[in-house]
C-alpha cells in the first residue's frame, strides 16, 4: 500500500477513536462538549514530552498521555458539568482556548514553533489495535450498569436522579473516560506526524469531531465510526473526482454536510438503529414494536 | 415516618416554601392539595433532595435526611413519581423498570418486584419491548409508578398522577394507589384533583403560596366550606 493511503487509513483510525469517545460524552450521556480536541492535544503533548524527556517506551507514553488527558477531564468536568446544554458547550470551548494559549506560550511545548522531531512510532497495526480496543471498551461500558446510567441521564436527568443515580458522578465519569481515549488518539497522532502544534488541537478540530458524531448518528458507536470515515475520506475523495470539483472540494464538502443534515437529521445510524433490521433489508427507518416489524 | 420541620426552600431569590411542617405516619395516605404554583412539587423535590432546603429539617424513620444525597434517600426507602411522569422516552418499558431497580443488585428480588408490578399493572407486561415514548398517557403514568415501585419504597411520593388523563383512567390509577397502600407502602400524594385525592386519603394539607393554610383529616376537609369553594368546585 502506498504512503498516501496508509496515511488516510491512520487518520481514519485516529478519528474513529476521537468520534467514538466524544460520542460517549455527547451521544450517550447527552453532554455537549466543544472541547474534545483539547483532550487530544493534552494527550499528544504529554505523551510526546514524556517520551522525549524521560525516554519511556512509546506504548507507555501513549497510555500516560491518555491518563493525563483523563485527569484534565476530571479537573474540567467537576466545575463545568454542573452546567447544562449550551452553557456547558461554551465552558468547554473556553477551556480549549485556555489550553491552546498555554501550549503557545510554554517553553517546554515549543510554543508557536510546535514540537518537532518526535520519533516515528505509530504504525497502522497499532492504530487498528487501538481502534478495536476503544470500540470494545466503549461498547462494554454502554452495555453495563454505568452505560445505562449515562443513557438515563441523557433521556431525563431529573428522573435519573430520582432513580438514585448520582448524575454528577456519572457525568464526570463519562467525561473522564472520553478524555482518556481522546488523549490516546492525540498520542497516536503525535507519533505518526512527528510534529505537533497547538492549532492541531484547536476549536476547528473539536468541531470536526462533533460533525463526525452528529453525521454518523448521536448515541450510536457504529454511527460515530461511520461518521469518522466519511468526514476523513470525503475531502480526499473529492480531490480525485474532477479538476473542477477538486478545486472547490471544501465547498462540496460543506454542501454535502448541509444536505445530509436536512435529509437525515438524526444521523446516518440513529441511536435507536437496530442491527437486527439488516435481516429484513431495512435501514433503520422502521422500528421494532413488541417484537414485530411494522 | 416522615417529618418536615419548618422547611424553607428558595429558587434563587424566590421563596417557594415559606416554612412548612408536615407529618406522615406509617401506612397512611397523606395528600397535599392546592393550585398551580403553590409549592406542592417543590415540597416533594425538597424531600428527595432534588432541591436543597435553605433551612428546616427532614426526618425519615427518625433519621435526619435533610442534607443527604438523593441516591441515599432513594436507598433509605423514598421513591418519587415525578410530575408529568418523565419516563425515559427512548427506552423500552423493561429498561425503564430495570432502571427503577437501579440501587437493587439482587436479581431474585428484582424478579419478584417485577412480578408485583405486573400484578398491579398488567398492561405493562404486554408492552415490555415497546419504546416508552409511544405509550399512552395513562400507560406512561403506570410505567412511572411501576418504575418507582421497583426501588422498593417504604414511602411513595406521587406528583399529580391524574395530570392530563381521562377520568376513567384517573379512577383506575387511584384504585391502584389504594392497592399499593394496602400492601404496606405509605403514600404522599400531591394533587390538583382535590376531590379524588381527599376521597382516598387519611389526612390532607391545603397549600397556598408556599404555606399550608389548612391541615386536617381528609373527611373533615371534604366537608370544609372554604375547601369546597376553592378546590372542590362547589358553591
Amino acid at each position: 500500500m502506498n504512503a498516501y493511503y496508509l496515511q488516510i487509513l491512520t487518520v481514519i483510525g485516529i478519528n474513529i477513536i476521537l468520534a467514538a469517545s466524544l460520542n460517549l460524552i455527547s451521544g450517550y450521556t447527552g453532554q455537549l462538549s466543544l472541547g474534545h480536541a483539547t483532550f487530544m492535544g493534552i494527550g499528544a503533548y504529554s505523551a510526546t514530552l514524556i517520551s522525549i524527556h524521560l525516554g519511556l517506551p512509546f506504548i507507555i507514553s501513549l497510555i500516560i498521555g491518555g491518563v493525563v488527558a483523563a485527569i484534565f477531564g476530571f479537573i474540567i468536568g467537576v466545575p463545568t458539568l454542573r452546567l447544562k446544554g449550551d452553557y456547558l458547550a461554551i465552558a468547554t470551548l473556553g477551556f480549549g482556548e485556555i489550553m491552546k494559549n498555554i501550549n503557545l506560550n510554554l517553553k517546554i511545548t515549543g510554543g508557536p514553533m510546535g514540537l518537532r522531531g518526535i520519533p516515528q512510532a505509530t504504525n497502522i497495526y497499532i492504530v487498528i489495535a487501538a481502534v478495536v480496543l476503544t470500540i470494545f471498551a466503549i461498547n462494554r461500558i454502554i452495555n453495563s450498569r454505568v452505560g445505562k446510567s449515562f443513557i438515563a441521564i441523557r433521556e431525563d436527568e431529573l428522573a435519573a436522579e430520582a432513580m438514585g443515580i448520582n448524575t454528577t458522578h456519572y457525568k464526570i465519569l463519562s467525561f473522564v473516560i472520553g478524555a482518556f481515549f481522546a488523549g490516546i488518539a492525540g498520542g497516536l497522532y503525535a507519533f505518526f506526524f512527528r510534529y505537533i502544534h497547538p492549532s492541531n488541537f484547536g476549536f476547528m478540530k473539536s468541531i470536526e469531531i462533533l460533525c463526525m458524531v452528529v453525521l454518523g448518528g448521536m448515541g450510536n458507536t457504529y454511527g460515530a465510526v461511520l461518521g469518522a470515515i466519511i468526514i476523513t475520506v470525503l475531502p480526499e475523495f473529492l480531490r480525485t473526482v474532477s479538476p473542477v470539483i477538486s478545486q472547490y472540494r471544501m465547498v462540496f464538502y460543506g454542501l454535502l454536510l448541509v444536505i445530509m443534515m436536512i435529509v437525515r437529521p438524526q444521523g446516518i445510524l440513529s441511536q435507536d438503529f437496530d442491527f437486527t433490521l439488516f435481516n429484513h433489508g431495512l435501514l433503520g427507518y422502521k422500528k421494532k414494536k413488541g417484537g414485530q416489524i411494522q | 415516618m416522615l417529618v418536615l420541620e419548618n422547611i424553607v426552600t428558595h429558587y434563587g431569590n424566590i421563596q417557594a416554601l415559606k416554612g412548612i411542617s408536615l407529618k406522615i405516619n406509617k401506612g397512611e395516605i397523606v395528600t397535599i392539595i392546592g393550585a398551580n404554583g403553590a409549592g406542592k412539587t417543590t415540597t416533594l423535590k425538597t424531600i428527595c433532595s432534588l432541591v436543597k432546603p435553605t433551612s428546616g429539617k427532614i426526618f425519615f424513620e427518625g433519621n435526619d435526611i435533610t442534607s443527604k444525597h438523593t441516591s441515599d434517600i432513594v436507598e433509605a426507602g423514598i421513591a418519587l413519581v415525578p410530575e408529568g411522569r418523565r419516563v425515559f422516552p427512548k427506552m423500552t418499558v423493561m429498561e425503564n423498570l430495570s432502571l427503577g431497580a437501579y440501587l437493587n443488585n439482587d436479581r431474585n428480588k428484582i424478579k419478584n418486584d417485577l412480578e408485583k408490578v405486573f400484578d398491579l399493572f398488567p398492561v405493562l407486561k404486554n408492552r415490555l419491548k415497546q419504546v416508552s415514548g409511544t405509550l399512552s398517557g395513562g400507560e406512561q403514568q403506570m410505567l412511572a409508578m411501576g418504575r418507582a415501585l421497583m426501588a422498593r419504597p417504604k414511602l411513595l411520593l406521587l406528583d399529580e398522577p391524574s395530570m392530563g388523563l381521562a377520568p376513567k383512567i384517573v379512577s383506575n390509577i387511584f384504585d391502584i394507589i389504594q392497592q399499593i397502600n394496602s400492601e404496606g407502602t405509605t403514600i404522599l400524594l400531591v394533587e390538583q384533583n382535590a376531590q379524588m385525592a381527599l376521597s382516598i386519603a387519611n389526612k390532607g394539607y391545603v397549600m397556598e403560596t408556599g404555606r399550608f393554610i389548612l391541615e386536617d383529616s381528609a373527611n373533615t376537609l371534604l366537608n370544609n366550606e372554604e375547601v369546597k369553594k376553592a378546590y372542590l368546585g362547589e358553591s
